[in-house]
């Protein structure tokens, strides 16, 4: 079976305050940059995993975001596929 | 009554509530560790505070998957007493027990301190012996306390009355110099529709010995067990 790659990005919905975000900011402009606007911090995440297809591979990563990733209620992800040279 | 209290790798209130419900009210009280599916034949289910897997990835995340608690939403399903404190809650949350989730605190504090709140209905077997209105004093220990719901989820909440705790000021008015965390609608604690299910962010098992200064849990836990034993 095909090995993938997935580069996972879970980001705060619009509508959830970010005070990590907010507090960098303030950081950012103590160091001058006060030309810097609204900080969102969020994560990222790698893991490999095997699959039949990309579609397959596609299907369970929705699955792992929606379940433990990410929690839907307050944060939105999306996902990079990239298939893994097989020896 | 018989009491089951999850235990999960870094929880730190589990002896705590085993303190209250077997010491102080003499209820049998069984420990069960997360791995375990069997919850054997017990009446009320404590999820306690900590920091269960050490709060990876959300508070509550990875616990929520533990077999303890496939068996408590088993036992919420049958219509059971579940009970969610501190990091309790947000696993009740995170399994999908109770709407909405926690997040970080509006002031980036975690915050340690004795808070008034407001009983905002007594009508459930969790808050039978607290009158209505009343504003009661409990413990506060935690960094992701702010409670998070879509307006959708809210105006359900408020229009199901299932909102039981509000953070207020000490005469019981509920605004926003009363909020210790930025949660919406002041929120600490909430149930499901059913009423089966509360989870709150205070620790009311730790407000209900009197050498710990304040009592105000007590009655939370007295409470249930009259309920209970009247049902």
């Amino acid at each position: 079976m095909p090995h993938y790659s997935a580069r996972i990005y879970v980001t705060l919905r619009p509508s959830v305050l970010d005070p990590a975000g907010t507090a960098v900011q303030s950081g950012l402009a103590h160091m001058g940059y006060t030309n810097v606007g609204p900080i969102r911090i969020g994560k990222y995440i790698e893991l490999t995993l095997e699959a039949e297809n990309e579609a397959a591979a596609s299907q369970q990563l929705d699955r792992m975001c929606d379940q433990l990733l990410a929690n839907p209620v307050i944060e939105n992800y999306r996902f990079e596929l990239q298939t893994l040279a097989t020896a | 009554m018989k009491f089951a209290v999850i235990v999960f790798p870094g929880a730190n209130c589990d002896r705590d509530v085993a303190y209250v419900t077997r010491d102080i009210l003499g209820q049998p009280t069984r420990m069960v560790w997360h791995e375990d599916s069997d919850l054997g034949d017990v009446d009320v289910v404590v999820v306690p505070g900590g920091f269960s897997y050490g709060d990876y990835l959300r508070c509550g995340a990875i616990a929520r998957f533990s077999p303890a608690m496939q068996a408590t939403v088993e036992h919420a399903k049958a219509g059971k007493p579940v009970l969610g404190i501190c990091n309790g809650f947000q696993i009740l949350t995170e399994v999908g027990l109770l709407p909405g989730a926690l997040v970080r605190n509006r002031d980036m504090r975690f915050i340690c301190d004795r808070v008034p709140l407001r009983v905002e209905r007594t009508d459930l077997l969790w808050t039978a012996n607290y009158s209505a209105g009343q504003v009661i004093t409990l413990p506060i220990a935690h960094g992701e306390g702010c409670y998070y719901a879509d307006e959708a989820t809210l105006a359900e909440l408020e229009a199901n009355r299932q909102i039981v705790f509000r953070y207020s000021s000490p005469d019981g008015s509920v605004d926003e110099k009363a909020n210790p965390n930025g949660s919406l609608g002041n929120i600490a604690g909430i149930c499901n529709r059913a009423g089966n299910v509360l989870g709150l962010m205070p620790h009311p098992e730790r407000a209900a010995d009197a050498v710990l200064g304040g009592v105000d849990g007590l009655p939370l836990f007295e409470g249930l067990v009259r309920s209970l034993v009247a049902a």
